[in-house]
């Protein structure tokens, strides 16, 4: 069986890997249709043929590596799927938060920065174990408000709560990476 | 490029027409040439039966040029024409290459990459890795008896971009067409999960003459992905010859070498090296040119002890790849051995160690590469039926980003992304008028431009004026399967469409590349602080520039007094700015926010079309 490549480029990435569009997705489903579509369009497959059609199979090759990566993530594939739905979850101008959920998170961070100055490992860790659960817990809400009750703006809201749970969790591996550097 | 066209368009090639496709480890230290036969895959050996050739190569008087065994038994007659370990200077500059001053070439600092003078002239790393490749490609063409379609060359998966290109330039100079740029770990991968039909997840260790790379990878039902890499591009079996000479120069206390007496020296430590794999002490003996002689007994213990920060420097990538996977030691099913390095006992017993459990060595580490490499080229000039064959998915080892104000690195590509993959970015003009605009690519993962390895530097030019922010500009980064950068650059508002392709060369070279990454992590700390120096240095530049426009605009609406308020804070921000200590910048900032923040009122009051939002009258984005 052959790739038609003359299928619409701009197709959603659902429909590229031919997935039901909805945020619960069967992660080893996902991995599977990836693989079946790098397997029909990677630029090994096309190394033998002429230019015209090794640059078409980089075209379809990097876009089935982007549509898996956005539907891969759980951040990324609400924020693709809500701007589906026409929802803009504008995360860089729309960062209004309700003041309990800001001043937690400016804790948070205080409480990453000083474990981080202290080379205090275990407080660090714990502090991710915290803001895993956190997500987890959102993560669950943004499917029902989804797939289930179609609440986009609810999802919308949490979406933003999890970039910010995202960028400290990310600050925190950080911290525990430079900590890990200077052990060993 | 001679672009070998291999079939016409659309056209399938004839059924059961084999297409004679080799792969080729272009190592350090030796180099070999495999392909598949019957099914199976073969090194190919030359006329005596030998299947490495040495990576060296001896330029002579007569013009001749001797490649491999017999450039290797006369090294330490002509050591300055005779060039070992080429690969080390690919996509390098002199201050990049370690040792240099213990070399014995006569070096010439050429753009970018180091050139070496020699009997024949001078010589670039690209020339003298195509007159290995070119010995390859004549055993494969002799051995197999017809022209080659292609060939997958192997590059270290740490390699950056310029010595990827590099390489692909050498085999383009050998006569070869490149069907891929293959990660050499990943080749070992291939060679060893076909053969072992192995299912999970493998930690590949590549130590070779001259580079390291670590690559996590998944196996699963003919799919090779990698999760994650890391490495040192500038760490290999050499550094642990370089030990052992310099222990013997401690020990035996003799005056300093000739560059002559260096080789020999350099060869009797690789001896030994290679000797303790099988012996718990090993005797070193040699004759100088000043009749000085050496008469020393190396121990294994010593051994490990000179080489043990070597040993460390494979350590840390490991750890780093592990966690880039999100995955722990309990997680790795198998240890892949691969690099002839590997085979001394300090680093197998360090990697077993690390990961808890001993290391697959099944494999002849030397082989490894080459073998899978050929296994892969087989399926790339399309041997293959397609339900035979596997698909591999591979990583860019390195983040690419753009320098941005302040010298500081915008990550637009993130390390370990499965490649291929193209990011855009979009940018604008920060000067009403504006109609040129300069990029510099850089590869790395600190944030500071300097401390990344800069890939190429180039200007669009043709915006149409337009006032600052208006107009977009967008930047695209495509990543292809060899792991090569094209970067194209476009300006999107207008009509008037001014783009640009361009194909970062080696001939662009900074800072050194070793350990470049555990050098982010020791310093993310470094970083950080001197990141927000420049963000404060930043902001506080353009808040005096926004101010002054403000003032020479609207000035009017300020009274005498307030002007010299005013001036004051600037001044105060001025002072400041240059020092090193951006909690000073800061405030300074916040005061001079302050007391523009009536005068900010008063202009919106106004009715100023300048989007001047809230109070402060910095915030607008250029």
């Amino acid at each position: 069986m052959s790739f038609d490549f003359t299928q619409n480029f701009n197709q959603d990435f659902f429909s590229l890997l031919g997935q039901a569009r909805v945020y619960k997705l069967d992660s080893a489903l996902l991995d599977k249709a990836y693989h079946d579509l790098q397997a029909q369009v990677h630029p090994d497959r096309f190394a033998h043929l002429s230019e015209a059609e090794r640059r078409l199979s980089m075209q379809w090759s990097t876009l089935a590596n982007e549509a898996y990566r956005t539907l891969k993530n759980p951040l990324q594939r609400a924020v693709y799927l809500l701007k589906l739905e026409g929802v803009d979850t504008a995360h860089e101008s729309n960062t209004a938060m309700p003041m309990d959920f800001l001043i937690e998170q400016m804790e948070w961070r205080e409480g990453a920065a000083e474990a981080r100055a202290e080379g205090d490992h275990n407080e660090l860790e714990k502090l991710l174990l915290r803001l895993r659960h956190q997500s987890a817990d959102i993560y669950a809400n943004v499917a029902r408000d989804i797939d289930e009750t179609k609440n986009y703006p609810a999802a919308a809201d949490a979406v933003r709560r999890l970039m910010f749970l995202e960028k400290l969790e990310e600050e925190v591996n950080e911290a525990l990476d430079s900590l890990d550097a200077l052990d060993s | 490029m001679a672009l070998l066209q291999l079939s016409e368009p659309g056209m399938s090639p004839a059924p059961h027409q084999h297409k004679l496709a080799v792969g080729i480890d272009l190592g350090t230290t030796n180099s070999l040439v495999a392909t598949v036969r019957n099914g199976i895959a073969v090194v190919l050996s030359d006329e005596q039966g030998r299947a490495l050739l040495p990576s060296i190569v001896r330029y002579k008087v007569d013009g001749h040029i001797d490649v491999g065994h017999s450039a290797q038994s006369t090294q330490a007659l002509d050591p300055k024409n005779t060039i070992v370990s080429a690969k080390r200077f690919m996509g390098r500059g002199l201050k990049d290459v370690a040792h240099i001053e213990s070399m014995p070439y006569d070096f010439l600092d050429a753009e970018g990459m180091v050139r070496i003078r020699t009997l024949a002239g001078v010589k670039s790393p690209v020339e003298i890795s195509a007159e290995i490749l070119n010995v390859l490609r004549l055993r494969a063409e002799a051995s197999l008896g017809d022209e080659l379609v292609g060939a997958v060359i192997t590059v270290p998966a740490y390699f950056d971009d310029a010595q990827r290109q590099a390489t692909k330039d050498a085999a383009m100079l050998a006569g070869l067409n490149v069907l891929r740029l293959l990660n050499e770990p990943t080749a070992a991968a291939i060679a060893y999960g076909l053969d072992n039909a192995s299912e999970g997840i493998y930690a590949i260790y590549d130590l070779g003459g001259g580079t390291f790379d670590i690559s996590i990878l998944k196996l699963s039902r003919g799919v090779f992905e990698v999760l994650a890499t890391n490495g040192d591009a500038a760490l290999g079996g050499d550094d642990f010859d370089q030990r052992v000479y310099c222990w013997i120069l401690d020990n035996a206390k003799v005056s300093p070498p000739s560059i002559e007496d260096t080789r020999r020296l350099l060869l009797k430590a690789r001896e030994a090296k290679e000797m303790l794999t099988t012996h718990n002490a090993v005797p070193i003996h040699a004759v100088l040119a000043t009749n000085e002689q050496i008469d020393l007994t190396l121990s294994i213990e010593a051994f490990a002890e000179i080489t043990k920060t070597l040993v460390e420097k494979t350590i840390k990538p490991s750890k780093k790849a592990l966690r880039d996977a999100g995955l722990t030691v309990a997680d790795i099913k198998g240890v892949v051995m691969v690099g002839g390095a590997t085979r001394m006992p300090q680093i197998q017993h360090a990697v077993g160690e690390l990961f808890k459990q001993a290391p697959l060595t099944n494999l002849d580490p030397d082989k490894v590469v080459a073998l899978g490499a050929a296994m892969q080229a087989n399926v790339l000039a399309g041997n293959r039926a397609s339900n035979e064959e596997w698909l591999l998915l591979d990583v860019i080892p390195l983040s690419l980003g753009l320098e941005t104000m302040g010298g500081l690195t915008e990550k637009v590509i993130p390390r370990n992304a499965t490649i291929p993959i193209a990011k855009a970015q979009d940018f604008t003009t920060y000067k009403d008028g504006q109609t040129a605009m300069s990029f510099h690519v850089v590869q790395g993962e600190r944030e500071l431009v300097a401390d990344c390895r800069s890939l190429a530097r180039f200007e669009l030019r043709g915006i149409p004026p337009m006032v600052a922010g208006a107009a977009r500009i967008r930047v695209t980064f495509q990543v292809d399967a060899d792991g090569l950068l094209s970067v194209a650059a476009r300006e999107m508002t207008s009509n008037v469409e001014a783009s640009i392709t361009v194909k970062p060369s080696y001939g662009l070279s900074d800072d050194e590349i070793a350990g470049m990454l555990s050098d982010s992590m020791s310093y993310a700390t470094e970083d950080m602080k001197a990141r927000s120096l420049r963000e404060q240095q930043v902001e506080a530049q353009r808040m005096i520039e926004a101010l002054e426009v403000a003032v020479e605009e609207d000035g009017q609406l300020l009274n005498a007094e307030e002007k010299v308020e005013i001036d004051k804070h600037v001044t105060q921000l001025k002072s400041v700015l240059t020092c090193m200590d951006h909690r000073a910048i800061k405030a300074a900032v916040d005061a001079l926010n302050k007391a523009t923040q009536e005068f900010a009122a008063r202009r919106m009051d106004q009715g100023i079309k300048r989007a001047l939002t809230g109070h402060k009258i910095i915030e607008f984005k250029v």
